[in-house]
């Protein structure tokens, strides 16, 4: 065992900090950043330590967020170690490198505090930015608390690095973002150590051995350059469960594709991430302790989906909710498509209801997650999306 | 009724710009020093300068998983007495429960007042700061009273954490008039 549970090692952070921790700790050569809300504590904290000589990345100061990803896409080229930040409408304006990133094979870290998408504004937590990306070709970590914002910043770069690809980590903006709470952290050599050097095989400033990045691919070769990207995304799926089981032994703190929790013999199942997903962990503790059989899946994997894993774990369930932060306007959301594609694989016919909760930053209550199992109970499901706390 | 009955909750009013987050964060800080668990956050309202704002701390001897906002408080600490003409700041705060407000008023008065029965703690905490440090700092002087009151953390480690937060922002000086007035208000009746 490590130092890891070691008590001195027991600090609080608000989730913008404890990335801005794990980054110090890494150490990478280059970070872009482009200041917007709830984002901003993570690059100002990380700053603060370049500007304290605690590290030596170089941080460019761009102007926009899409310069901020081109910037990345061309250290990560050029071969550095490269992490960058954004929300929102940040992330909205990247979307266009987003996709040259991950076609170039770029394994560049970025942490999200998801935030909704205008109009009407809105600064407020929820997944509809993240979502909006979900087919861009980044991995997808979600966090449910500053503790897993450390640790999956961690992951998140070696498992950049290993498989080839770019990595987004996310957390909720502002819930976790700006909320202090406990976490412990590793040692820096041991995470150094854990996440390794960055040795890329091919970079642009490999001037002995040249290569091209990003030529022309038409006809004849464009699809069989995305059906191998597909491959690649598909591989690190093993890759992150390769890490993340590396990073357990080292931390003591569970990692997997998802959390089940008292899944196995439950009849009532929710399927939630992030900040909520730790609210309804009390609200099953609470009607376990009356003898309800309910049991919730926490998605931690989001890209590439762990679908036959999930829908293992979802197998003997009797009722299934899907709870998401995010709205696909003119049709169900994300969590909800994957997890029926799945199960229609498996030839399992779970009643199953959407429910989306919190956008804009709308609250939820552990009243409102156990009204949710209670209506499961009561097989109240329907083709109908239901919405969490509000007037609809 | 509570839901987390061996969690502690407490909800700072404050004006933005008061530094009730920082209050908020010395007592969390405070805690994790004594090896509890904690959280500690704003409302994530529309903040500017001047307006109403809450801050909400959970403090535990266990890990704490719910993300709710505070709604049901076991302590509510005002500090600028005038928000409670706007906002209801006794919101489920029952008979046994507290409320600390910035405050020349009586306990009576402020009962009388804000239509409230349970244990109310009227502290003048303007006056011991301009006495003590010469200007009107409020929300760190408080702590004090907030510490006597309900023994959620030590003194020491407020102090202790004040210091921490501090000491390189203000200076020695500075540091340790607000350390006085925050013993001073620990110290009052």
């Amino acid at each position: 065992m490590t130092t890891a549970n070691n008590k001195k090692n027991r600090i609080a952070l608000t989730g913008g900090a404890a990335a801005a921790e794990a980054l110090r700790q890494i150490e990478p050569e280059v970070m872009a950043v482009y200041p917007i809300t709830p984002q901003t504590p993570i690059i100002e904290t990380y700053a603060k330590f370049q500007a304290d000589g605690e590290v030596e990345t170089e941080i460019i100061q761009v102007e926009s967020e899409h310069s901020a990803i081109s910037a990345s896409v061309g250290a990560s080229a050029a071969g550095a170690r490269t992490v960058t930040a954004t929300s929102s409408q940040g992330l909205a304006l990247m979307n266009e490198i987003l996709y040259i990133a991950s076609g170039l094979r770029l394994p560049i870290l970025m942490l999200v505090s998801a935030r909704a998408l205008s109009a009407p504004i809105n600064i407020h937590g929820e997944h509809g930015d993240v979502m909006d990306a979900r087919d861009a070709g980044w991995i997808q970590i979600f966090s449910e608390n500053a503790q897993e914002v450390y640790d999956n910043t961690i992951i998140g770069m070696k498992l950049a690095e290993k498989a080839g690809l770019p990595v987004m980590v996310i957390m909720d903006g502002f819930s976790t973002s700006h909320s202090v709470e406990n976490l412990e952290i590793l040692e820096k050599d041991v995470v150094k150590k854990f996440v390794g050097e960055y040795r890329p095989e091919q970079y642009l400033l490999k001037i002995d051995d040249p290569v091209t990045f990003g030529p022309l691919a038409l006809q004849n070769s464009y699809f069989e350059f995305r059906v191998d990207q597909e491959k690649a995304m598909k591989d690190s799926k093993e890759e992150y469960l390769k890490i993340a089981k590396d990073f357990e032994a080292l931390s003591g703190r569970e990692k997997n594709y998802f959390e089940s929790y008292k899944l196995d013999d439950a009849d009532q199942a929710v399927i939630i991430t992030g900040t909520a997903a730790g609210t309804a962990k009390d609200v099953v503790d609470k009607m376990r302790k009356n003898g309800e059989k309910v049991g919730l899946l926490k998605i931690n994997l989001f890209r590439p989906f762990p679908r036959e894993e999930i829908v293992g774990a979802l197998k003997n369930v009797k009722n299934i909710a899907v709870m998401e932060r995010a709205i696909s306007l003119g049709t169900y959301s994300p969590f909800y498509a994957d997890i029926a594609s799945g199960l229609h694989q498996e030839e399992k016919n779970i009643p199953m209801q959407q429910y989306i909760y919190g956008l804009g930053g709308r609250d939820i209550f552990a009243k409102d997650i156990e009204k949710v199992f209670e209506d499961l109970a009561e097989n109240k499901i329907s083709k109908e999306i239901k919405y969490i706390g509000t007037n609809k | 009724m509570k839901y987390h009955k061996e969690i502690f909750e407490i909800i700072f009013h404050g004006r933005g710009g008061q530094g009730a987050k920082a209050a908020a964060e010395i007592v969390a800080q405070a805690a994790v020093s004594e090896g509890k668990f904690v959280q500690a956050f704003p409302n994530f309202g529309p903040e500017r300068s001047g307006a109403p704002t809450k801050t909400f701390v959970r403090i535990s001897d266990k890990e704490i998983r719910n993300h709710e906002p505070v709604v049901d408080p076991d302590v509510v600490v005002v500090l600028d007495e005038t928000i409670a003409d706007s906002v209801d700041v006794t919101t489920n705060l029952d008979k046994n429960e507290a409320l600390i407000i910035n405050s020349k008023k009586s306990v009576q008065e402020i009962k009388e007042k804000l239509n409230f029965e349970g244990r109310a703690y009227p502290i003048d905490a303007n006056g011991i700061s301009m006495e003590i440090i010469g200007q009107p700092r409020p929300n760190t002087v408080i702590l004090g009273k907030f510490v006597q009151v309900t023994e959620a953390v030590g003194l020491e480690s407020v102090k202790k954490e004040f210091e921490k937060i501090f000491l390189g922002k203000i200076g020695k000086e500075a540091t340790e008039k607000n350390l006085q007035a925050i013993e001073k208000a620990y110290d009052t009746i």
